[in-house]
Order: structure tokens, then C-alpha cells, then sequence
């Protein structure tokens, strides 16, 4: 049994073909060495505050919090000439709090589900979270994936959990978050995005991580991830949309994770349907460099309202 | 009946939604407007009162003017070296001249940013590849050499070993400053005086360089600069006070050198040209071997030796690299070199640019497939396009030729030993680079392949402890490493 699904994972990675680990951070660190000035700084930080789904997963979350989350997303900053943000993620029994704040506004309300973040829950109340956050007008579902059976071989119970899953969200839009800290090796993040791509619809998501764990998105697993869309892409004509989530606090972090984008996919993901962060704190700190750019002075960090610090 | 619908194949975009604005490097590079020529410790008029122009590859604008040395010049500085070296240098505790190189490596790093830009001004070389590579480079290797100077005798342990005395070196244009460094940091901390002449079109680091032998209080007359063209380098090379040559540059010009030091009690080194085989197995990790063809071929825009300008792929695989390669091309900035976002600069020279012209003239002429991206070019300047040839065969001139410019040249291969066949079918063997999965293959191929280096699912990763060097044309000796150290010494 072991050898067997030791070997579907091997026939997987021919498949799909390898990745060199020295290789793609060499790659990943030319992108933090381009210089964006004036106009073309100011055209990115704004694209990302608007590809931003506004996070906030802690135990203490409450209708409260979701609420103010919920006026940041749809207005940052007061005064301030920037976009909202693409949506706004909670937990599932938050889910119906934040549809009452964004119905009618163009800020989605995405909510995590399938027992986040370990996924550790039996198939059938997995599928229960998503079916009742989708009732409660969750318009997109962040979904784990089954690590346990990903790594013990069992590659086509991934996928089928995946498309009951894709099943269950009905119209909702997906995001299969491979927790990529725990699938470790390149090679892995690799087979695990086309594992997922091969069931999905158009505008679907593939997502890095949780962030529950230590290590979340960075620029290599990003870049991995980049490509194996690409190649999907080009080999289906299926275009799937990538969300690194976790980790991302600086404006300046996000800048490098976009340009692997226009370096790698291209103009048309420069957009929130093809592209977004999952964070918070990013918000404000794009906000400041926004301001910064207009105005030429920093401000404090007290002139901008509360994003929420969970992730 | 059905009409049969043909779908379009996806592409990708890359288009100008996201435009970078430019972002110039501005600091200055404090440049003087008059080079002398740097002998014995202090700048000095040539005694012909002859002065050259050198200009800006990128916009052809004059950037100062350059000493030419004469052979009176040259026997002046080599009679200095000499001096220096009986007097000074050559009986100086090797701990002490350590201290030097170590002084020397610090005064780089100091003043990395204005060499930087003085590199890229004089070169074409894009501003980041001064700034990362170049010029830490430089420095790196005289950290290197310094930690050596004090511990010769743990070189060759059993060996007797002493310095010969004044070398003289010659440099090429495509890595001024850093293989300034890689000639007299070795030689230094053996305990050599040197005379250099830096390349025709790029003098002004090597003579910036002298400033930095002044500020570290370096002795006079240890390190010498004579700039000047093809007649000053033949001076220093038949002095006969230089009892050491090392040359670097092309095959044709290391002849000549050769042949008029034939009979000569003269030691050499040469590095010369090369036509690098960069091999990509079907099992490869296509995405990181096509970055580093990339960069294999278009690093400093193809002017490198061992620039891996012959790409054998093989033919399960070939197509798919070839649309990949395309597609990474297609987001190289080609431009400004000034501009920190420049993946791409200048050619060094009009000659150049002209001998890249006529061999990728030859290339479409003998049938090879062309592909450039469609960056637009500056109108000023010396500016060439990355070009890709697909179809090449071996019997090609651009398959055979050093082109020294941003021009790869693909072809297919079946087996191992069909790869092998073809890489090592060149006068040339200097580097080679083997994309595989599988560890075994690539062993066997190291051995296989004659090259003085083989990366092994990398490319152009240099480092000052490594011997860099040649097979055939490609030239004889090392640098870099213990073994590039000892072509500094001689049996007393």
C-alpha cells in the first residue's frame, strides 16, 4: 500500500515535472531588486489594497469586530482616494455579521471553512460548514486541503474531497489553500496546485496557507504556485487565480509578490478576479505609503483606523 | 454538419498596464574629466602628451579623456614595479602585505556605489549587475587573496615557492574592475608588482582603482596602470622585466601573445574565449534551468567567456523550452543601463555591436530560425536585442563562433552521448552547465565534458575560492582558488 501510493505521487511529480528549490529563489529575489517610482508605485499599492480580502480569524472574533472590519473594507480611508478592498474573510459563523454590512457594496464576503485550519474533521461536517456558510451568503469558501492523506500518497482522495467540496459551494467561487509550510518540499507545493487546478472552475483559487502556522506565504512557494497556473493555463486555456496569504504585512512585500505576477502571468491577473492577499495589517501600511506618495510626508500610525492584527 | 471550431491558444500578456516609471541610479561617480596614466604611485602625463576619448556605449556622449601609454610609458612603469619590488614589496613580511589587500577590499566596498556607476557609465553594464555582482565581486576577491598572502607556505606544503618578480597583466572590457581584482589580488599576495592595462574602451576603474592603491598607502610602484590600446599591452607584454604574463581576453589576441613570447623563459596564463554547451536533460526542472539559460546567455549582455551561448535541449523537451525561453525574454528590459530596473544594458562597442550584427546576419543567412523580443531599443547608443536561433546545426557559424554578444544558439541532442559528442565539438572549453535530476548523470557528465568548469543545475556562479579556467582555445592556467594563487609563484 505504502509503495503503491509512494508511486503516485512520484508519477505525479514526472507529470508535472520538478522544481528546483535553489533555482526559483534566485528567481524569486531578482523581483525584490526592481525599483518602483512616482506614478507606477502609486498604481501598485493601490492594486493591491484592492485585491486585499480584509482577514480577521481568532476565537475572540465578534459581530462587533466583523462590523468595523467590515467599514474598513468597504471604505480604508477616509478621504483617501482607494479602492475597497476584494473581500472580506471570516470564520463561517461570522458569515451572515458581514453579509448584513456588505450586501449591495462590490466587497465580498469570503469565509474559511472544511474545519480551518487543520482540516481535521470528518469529510461530512466539513461539507455541513461549507453548505451553512454558503446558506448564511458566503460568496467564496477558503478551503484546506486534506495534508494528512496528501503526504501519506493518497493523492486521489485529495482530489475528490476537493471537487465535493467544489460541489458543495455551489456558486460560490473556491480557494484551495494548500498549506504549503506543511506540504514542505517545492516539488510537493507543485503536485498539490495541479492536484487542485485539474478539478476547478475558471476563477477559482489555489492559496498558500492559513496562516495558523509558522511559515506562510513568500515569495518562492508564490512563484511556484505562479507557474503552475501558467503552465495549467497554457496547456487548458483554464485560467485559475492565485491568493498568497499570510505574512504579508508590508507594502513592500506585496509590491515584490506583484511583480512576480506581471513577470510570470501577465497583465491580465493583475486584477482582484485573478489575484489577491490574504492579510490586515498590509491594509494600513499600503495606506501609509498611498498617503506618502500624494502627500510626501509619512503619517502616524494612529491617523489610520484599526485594521484587525489576527492574521 | 458540425463546424469545427479551432480555439484559440492560450497566450499570455505582457503589456504596459503596469508601466515602471524610471528609476535612474544618480549618484555621482566622481569622475575626473583627464585620466593620467598611474605609475609609481603618482598619476603622470603620458610623455607622447597623447590622450584618447572613452564614451558612453549607452548614449555615445565622451565621459573623459585617457592616457595612451607609449613603450617609453610602460618601461617607466615596469622599471618602477621592478623597483619596488627588490626594495619593498617582494622582502615585505607576507602578513604585512596582507594588510594591504585587506585595506585595499575595504576601500572597494567603501566606495562601491561610485565605482558602480563608473562601471556602468564606461561598460553599458546594467547598474545592478555593477552594484550586485561586479563590484563585490572585486572586493570579495581581494578579501580572499588577503587571508592567503601570510599562509604561502601552506599552499603547497612541501614546495618551496617564491614571487617572480613584475607581471604583467592584461584585462578585457566585459568585467573591468573585477578582473582587475582577479589579476592583482593574486599576485599581490603572492608578493608580485604588477603593471596592468585595462581595456582600450573601459579604463576609467582601473585608473579610479590607482586613487584607492594611494588612499590604502599602498607602496609605490607595486601596483601600475598603463591604459592604451593594442600596442601598450605588446609593450608590457614584451618587457623584459615582466617575467610573468597573464592574459585575458580573445583567443586571436592570446595567440598573437603566444606566439611572440614563443622561445621566452616567460611564464603564462591565458584565458580566452569560449562557447559554452549549457545541456538540458528531459528530467530537468525546466523553469529554473530556462532562468538560468537566461541568465546563462544574457548576463551582461552576452559579454562573458563563459557565457553559455550553445544550449543543447533535448528533443523530447526542446520545444517546450524554446516557448518557455520565449516567454522569459519577452519580460527582459532591455534599456538604459543606468536604470535599476535594466535586466539588459549596452553593447561595450560600435566594433562590437557590428561583429554581433554579422554573425547573427550569418545565422539567418545559413538557414537557423531567429526569435528576438519585442522590446524597443533606445535610438542613441549601441543597443542589440536578445536573440534566441532555434534549428542551428553544428556546422553553423554561430554555433561555432564566439559571438560575445546576447545571441543563443539551440540545438537538439537525443542521448547522453550524443550531448557529450556536441558540446565537446568546439575549439573552445572553457564552461559547460548540465540540467538534470539525477545526480548520477550529472557526475558522469563532469567527467565527460571538456570544460574547466561544469555547473551542475546552475549557471555563472563564481566565487573567489573556485580555479576558473580552460580546456583547448579556451587558454591554459587557473584563476581564483589555490591553483589560480600558485600560477603567481615559481620554484626560487
Amino acid at each position: 500500500m505504502l509503495l503503491k501510493s509512494h508511486a503516485s505521487l512520484r508519477r505525479f511529480i514526472d507529470d508535472v515535472g520538478t522544481v528546483d528549490a535553489v533555482g526559483i529563489e534566485e528567481r524569486v529575489a531578482k523581483f525584490t531588486t526592481r525599483s518602483l517610482k512616482k506614478k507606477s508605485k502609486l498604481f501598485g499599492l493601490k492594486l493591491a489594497a484592492s485585491m486585499i480580502d480584509l482577514t480577521t480569524l481568532e476565537g475572540k472574533d465578534t459581530a462587533g469586530k466583523v462590523a468595523s472590519l467590515c467599514k474598513k473594507a468597504i471604505t480604508p480611508h477616509e478621504g483617501m482616494d482607494v479602492p475597497s478592498t476584494a473581500a472580506v474573510c471570516v470564520y463561517s459563523s461570522m458569515v451572515r455579521h458581514a453579509k448584513r454590512h456588505l450586501v449591495g457594496t462590490n466587497v465580498k464576503v469570503a469565509s474559511v471553512a472544511t474545519a480551518f485550519p487543520s482540516g481535521q474533521a470528518p469529510l461530512r461536517t466539513r461539507l455541513a460548514e461549507v453548505r451553512a456558510a454558503v446558506g448564511d451568503g458566503a460568496d467564496e469558501i477558503d478551503m484546506v486541503i486534506n495534508r494528512g492523506a496528501f503526504l501519506t500518497g493518497e493523492l486521489s482522495l485529495v482530489q475528490d474531497e476537493i471537487s465535493q467540496v467544489l460541489e458543495a459551494c455551489g456558486d460560490a467561487t473556491l480557494k484551495v489553500i494548500l498549506e504549503t509550510s506543511e506540504l514542505e518540499t517545492y516539488d510537493n507545493i507543485r503536485v498539490a496546485s495541479f492536484l487542485a487546478m485539474r478539478v476547478l472552475r475558471p476563477g477559482d483559487f489555489v492559496k498558500t496557507s492559513t496562516g495558523k502556522t509558522s511559515a506562510n506565504a513568500t515569495l518562492g512557494n508564490n512563484q511556484v504556485m505562479l507557474e503552475a497556473i501558467r503552465d495549467f493555463y497554457l496547456e487548458t486555456g483554464i485560467p485559475i487565480s492565485m491568493k498568497p496569504a499570510g505574512g504579508i504585512r508590508t507594502a513592500k512585500q506585496a509590491l515584490h509578490f506583484l511583480i512576480a505576477v506581471k513577470e510570470t502571468l501577465g497583465d491580465a491577473w493583475l486584477n482582484n478576479t485573478r489575484y489577491r492577499f490574504g492579510a490586515s495589517s498590509l491594509l494600513n501600511d499600503l495606506l501609509r505609503q498611498i498617503e506618502k506618495e500624494l502627500t510626501g510626508a509619512y503619517q502616524a500610525p494612529w491617523n489610520f483606523s484599526d485594521a484587525t492584527e489576527g492574521y | 454538419m458540425a463546424k469545427k471550431i479551432t480555439k484559440p491558444t492560450p497566450e499570455l500578456v505582457f503589456g504596459d498596464l503596469w508601466e515602471f516609471d524610471p528609476a535612474p541610479e544618480t549618484a555621482d561617480p566622481k569622475l575626473k574629466k583627464r585620466y593620467d596614466l598611474f605609475i609609481n604611485g603618482s598619476f603622470v602625463p603620458p610623455r607622447s602628451g597623447k590622450y584618447f576619448p572613452t564614451i558612453n556605449p549607452a548614449n555615445e556622449t565622451m565621459i573623459a579623456d585617457i592616457a595612451q601609454a607609449d613603450a617609453a610609458d610602460v618601461d617607466v612603469a615596469c622599471k618602477a614595479a621592478q623597483k619596488a619590488f627588490t626594495s619593498v614589496w617582494g622582502k615585505m613580511p607576507g602578513k604585512e602585505r596582507g594588510k594591504y589587500l585587506y585595506r585595499i577590499a575595504r576601500l572597494l566596498q567603501d566606495h562601491a556605489r561610485e565605482f558602480a556607476i563608473a562601471e556602468t557609465l564606461d561598460g553599458g553594464k546594467p547598474i545592478k549587475e555593477s552594484r550586485d555582482f561586479d563590484i563585490p565581486m572585486a572586493a570579495a576577491h581581494f578579501f580572499y587573496h588577503a587571508g592567503w598572502a601570510d599562509k604561502l607556505e601552506y599552499l603547497a606544503p612541501g614546495r618551496q615557492l617564491a614571487p617572480h618578480g613584475v607581471v604583467g597583466q592584461v584585462i578585457p572590457w566585459n568585467f573591468p574592475l573585477l578582473m582587475l581584482a582577479w589579476k592583482i589580488a593574486p599576485a599581490l599576495a603572492a608578493g608580485n608588482c604588477v603593471v596592468l592595462k585595462p581595456a582600450e574602451t573601459t579604463s576609467i576603474t582601473a585608473l579610479k582603482f590607482g586613487e584607492i592603491c594611494q588612499e590604502a598607502g599602498l607602496p609605490n610602484g607595486v601596483v601600475n596602470i598603463v591604459s592604451g590600446a593594442g600596442e601598450t599591452g605588446a609593450a608590457v607584454i614584451n618587457h623584459p622585466l615582466t617575467t610573468k604574463v597573464a592574459f585575458t581576453g580573445s583567443t586571436e589576441v592570446g595567440k598573437i601573445i603566444m606566439r611572440s613570447l614563443a622561445g621566452t623563459e616567460k611564464k603564462m596564463t591565458m584565458e580566452l574565449g569560449g562557447k559554452a554547451a549549457n545541456i538540458v536533460f528531459d528530467d530537468a526542472p525546466l523553469d529554473q534551468a530556462v532562468e538560468a539559460i537566461v541568465n546563462g546567455i544574457f548576463f551582461n549582455q552576452g559579454h562573458v567567456c563563459c557565457a553559455g551561448s550553445r544550449l543543447l535541449v533535448q528533443e523530447s523537451v526542446a520545444e517546450q523550452v524554446l516557448a518557455k525561453l520565449k516567454r522569459r525574454i519577452a519580460v527582459l528590459r532591455v534599456g538604459d543601463p543606468m536604470d535599476k530596473n535594466t535586466d539588459h544594458g549596452a553593447i561595450n562597442s560600435r566594433e562590437q555591436l557590428a561583429k554581433i550584427t554579422e554573425l547573427v546576419k550569418s545565422g539567418v543567412a545559413e538557414g537557423a530560425e531567429m526569435h528576438q523580443s519585442a522590446c524597443r531599443l533606445p535610438t542613441k547608443g549601441f543597443f542589440f536585442k536578445p536573440t534566441l536561433f532555434s534549428g542551428v546545426s553544428m556546422s553553423h557559424r554561430i554555433a561555432r563562433e564566439e559571438i560575445f554578444g546576447p545571441v543563443l544558439s539551440i540545438l537538439t541532442f537525443r542521448t547522453l552521448e550524443e550531448a557529450v559528442e556536441k558540446a565537446n565539438n568546439t575549439a573552445f572549453g572553457l564552461s559547460a552547465g548540465v540540467w538534470t535530476d539525477k545526480g548520477s548523470r550529472i557526475l558522469k557528465m563532469s567527467t565527460l565534458l571538456k570544460a574547466g568548469v561544469v555547473w551542475a543545475n546552475t549557471y555563472n556562479k563564481f566565487d573567489p575560492t573556485s580555479p576558473f579556467g580552460g580546456y583547448k582555445e579556451s587558454g591554459f592556467g587557473r584563476e581564483g582558488g589555490k591553483q589560480g594563487l600558485l600560477d603567481y609563484l615559481k620554484q626560487p
